[in-house]
């Protein structure tokens, strides 16, 4: 297990690099770079910058230099330094920018991940046992719904009705007084008072797939002579199922753990947009605008390295769980 | 059927062992009057695949269909509200229409300059079939002027959909939208389809070293978290191209994920299948690698990868509709479902004119129907199972 666990670790540190790389090429695609963004952002409100400064700029950021050389100099800086390099936009390091908006996005995909699994277990049990009622098709409806309904629309009429008929506010995850203020016990269950809109905006996809799979996990299950067996030696019904069939359905939850995390970081981006979260997500899409490239960068960087170990930990979970696994 | 019409001994011998007539076809029906069978059984994909036929056939026809180009606007009716259509109405000169729309009266706050619509039950707008509306070009060639449906004299208002910032006809405007949103879908699947059958057969096939370097690609491009790779690549796209060209590399964003899926589908079959009777028969008999793959192995999956091609168009429209919306995707003047959404993005424009939201219908009701339909796609791929 131990060595299974190290030899997962080690397997991380290839595919990181290779990430890294694409993000640096990523944010290096658009024409131009940070300068002529500014430039032309500084023409466009009839201002000049002159030459010179440009040229500083470009010197002082190594714009003038091979990419491989601006990518070497970005990735030691990060590896060695904690120095993700300058938001030009915002004109601070990208260090300081980021880590909060990434905790957040954390415990927002967090917070969806526990919302899922409570949501889709009851109901996922209750779907399969009681195939073809009414709750079932119910289930099943509400389950595609929720595929089907792109988070955002989902985020802008949740936004509409809140507003049109609670006359509250729901954007944002804080009230204004908590807004920047110092982590207290207030600011939390302020938190937690904004956190519910984008978990369930995040979490209903996550929860009509989880739905669907746990349900038909438990349809095979059920079938087996094990359980029939379990039934005909006297066992009642409920601890019959809770104690054989969905133990083994319960697999997928676990091993859902790997893309759904993945899938609510990224989903996450775009709710936050809409739902103007203090996350990782407005500030990308505005870095993107503004071709500010280090806090792109960053961004899409430490989101996959996220991704790959929201797979990880779901994998050795897995592995531990199950002992039909065997570490290859 | 025929062949066991040939053969008559067969078919005695088949129609002692089953009693009923309809299970004799079915034991004589070949591989895709099976799947057809089994997914006729399964009525919500069977009516989801006709909705999915309607949906392009709107696609196809939609110069047509609209009651109005996609840029006709009339700054009198700013945000005017969805109107019903009623049936047999009598309009002022006594004449009777079978279809008919109130007219708006209009009053204007002096103040805010905010117009304010109610229905004016006096006045009606006529409508009808084949009317005369303005000049189009159908699919940009064919000049016409007649469209399926619509206000009898041209210019008279008629929003089913409600209207927008400029006046414009959302309904028609999501008719509009069909063709890109539903094309981009269907292209971005044949592109992932043709990298995905190449590679996975390369995969599958040779193994080996190829075999191996195709498998860690695919780990890898699995790894990165979509949406912020999307809008990265998505965000490269110049600005000032033609929007022909934003849309050929939408698509090719989004086939850079989708292929993967398929790539992995197409390996696991073509391994499994090696070692099949039917495959060794075939080299037995002496048939060349081609033909063994194209005439036994790739017909043998060719319906499961059709369904899981079919599940794989939504997740890319929802994928073009999100781009477009965060307004790194496609942008005006190309109308998709996410260029319409992206109108509803401000709440303040929302609160006064929630109709704007009603391209998001047509949205789930597209994603919806080819989930179903691939779903019954999938059930019936396999007709030998169960």
């Amino acid at each position: 297990m131990l060595t299974y666990i190290a030899r997962r670790i080690l397997f991380m540190v290839p595919i990181t690099l290779a990430i890294s790389l694409v993000t640096f090429i990523i944010i290096q695609l658009p024409p131009g770079d940070f300068v002529t963004a500014l430039s032309a952002q500084a023409s466009e409100n009839n201002e000049q910058i002159d030459p010179e400064t440009l040229a500083a700029l470009r010197e002082r950021y190594g714009f003038d230099q091979p990419i491989i050389v601006q990518y070497w100099k970005w990735i030691t800086n990060i590896v060695f330094h904690g120095d993700f390099g300058q938001s030009f936009e915002w004109n601070r390091p990208v260090s300081e920018l980021i880590w909060d908006r990434l905790g957040l996005t954390l415990v927002v995909s967090l917070a969806t991940l526990i919302f899922v699994w409570i949501l889709a277990f009851p109901i996922g049990i209750y779907s399969a046992v009681r195939q073809y009622s009414w709750g079932d098709y119910i289930a099943t409806f509400i389950g595609f719904i929720g595929l089907a309904v792109p988070n955002f629309l989902l985020a802008l009429v949740l936004m509409y009705v809140t507003s049109r008929f609670m006359g509250a506010n729901v954007g944002g995850l804080f009230s204004a007084e908590y807004a920047n203020a110092d982590w207290s016990w207030g600011r939390v269950g302020d938190l937690l008072n904004h956190l519910w809109v984008p978990v369930i905006v995040l979490g209903t996809g996550g929860t009509a797939a989880l739905i669907r799979i746990m349900r038909a996990n438990l349809l095979d299950e059920l079938k087996k002579p094990y359980v029939e067996l379990a039934r005909a030696r006297g066992l009642s019904e409920t601890y019959l199922l809770l104690k054989y069939p969905v133990r083994v359905a319960l697999n997928p939850f676990v091993s859902t753990l790997g893309w759904i995390l993945p899938t609510l970081v990224s989903g996450a981006v775009v709710t936050a947009i809409v739902l103007s979260l203090p996350t990782t997500g407005p500030l990308l899409l505005n870095a993107l605008f503004a071709q500010d490239m280090y806090l792109a960068g960053a961004f899409i960087l430490l989101l996959s390295i996220l991704t790959l170990i929201g797979t990880l930990v779901s994998d050795i979970l897995l592995a531990w769980l199950d002992p039909r696994i065997r570490y290859e | 059927m025929s062949d066991a019409a040939l053969n008559p001994s067969i078919e005695a011998s088949a129609g002692k062992a089953a009693r009923t007539k309809p299970e004799k076809t079915v034991a004589a029906s070949g591989q895709w009057r099976l799947i057809w069978l089994r997914f006729r059984r399964h009525k919500l994909a069977f009516w989801s695949g006709i909705v999915v036929i309607a949906i392009y056939a709107v696609a196809l026809f939609s110069d047509f269909i609209a009651p109005t180009t996609a840029f006709s606007y009339n700054a009198q009716y700013t945000y005017a509200p969805p109107q019903m259509v009623r049936v047999w109405g009598q309009d002022t000169d006594g004449n009777r229409h079978l279809f008919y729309v109130h007219d708006y009266t209009v009053t204007v706050d002096p103040i805010a300059l905010q117009r304010s619509f109610e229905p004016d039950r006096e006045t009606i707008v006529p409508l009808g079939f084949f009317v005369r509306g303005e000049p189009y070009r159908f699919w940009g060639l064919i000049p016409m002027e007649h469209r399926l449906f619509g206000p009898k004299e041209v210019g008279q208002p008629f929003y089913l959909f409600g209207a927008d910032r400029l006046g414009r006809d959302v309904f028609s405007r999501t008719i509009h939208g069909t063709r890109v949103s539903m094309s981009i879908g269907l292209i971005g699947v044949a592109i992932s389809l043709v990298i995905g059958i190449i590679l996975g057969g390369i995969s599958g096939l040779a193994g080996g070293w190829l075999d191996e370097v195709i498998q860690r690609t695919i780990e890898f491009l699995k790894s990165i978290p979509t949406i912020p790779l999307w809008m990265g690549l998505a965000a490269a796209i110049p600005l000032n191209i033609h929007p022909l060209i934003v849309y050929f590399w939408i698509t090719v964003i989004l086939s850079l994920i989708g292929w993967t899926d398929i790539a992995r589908i197409v390996r696991g079959k073509f391994l499994s299948l090696k070692t099949e009777d039917f495959v060794t028969a075939a080299r037995l008999d002496g048939c060349g690698q081609q033909r063994i793959i194209w005439r036994h192995m790739v017909p043998s999956f060719m319906s499961h990868l059709i369904a899981s091609t079919t599940l794989a168009i939504p997740a890319m429209i929802l994928a073009e509709t999100m781009l477009s919306f965060l307004g790194i995707g496609l942008r005006p003047p190309v109308v998709s479902w996410g260029v319409l959404l992206k109108e509803s993005q401000s709440i303040l424009a929302v609160a006064n004119a929630p109709w704007l939201f009603l391209p998001g219908l047509a949205v789930i009701i597209a994603v919806l129907a080819l989930n179903f339909l691939g779903d019954g796609l999938r059930d019936a791929a396999d007709p030998y199972g169960r």
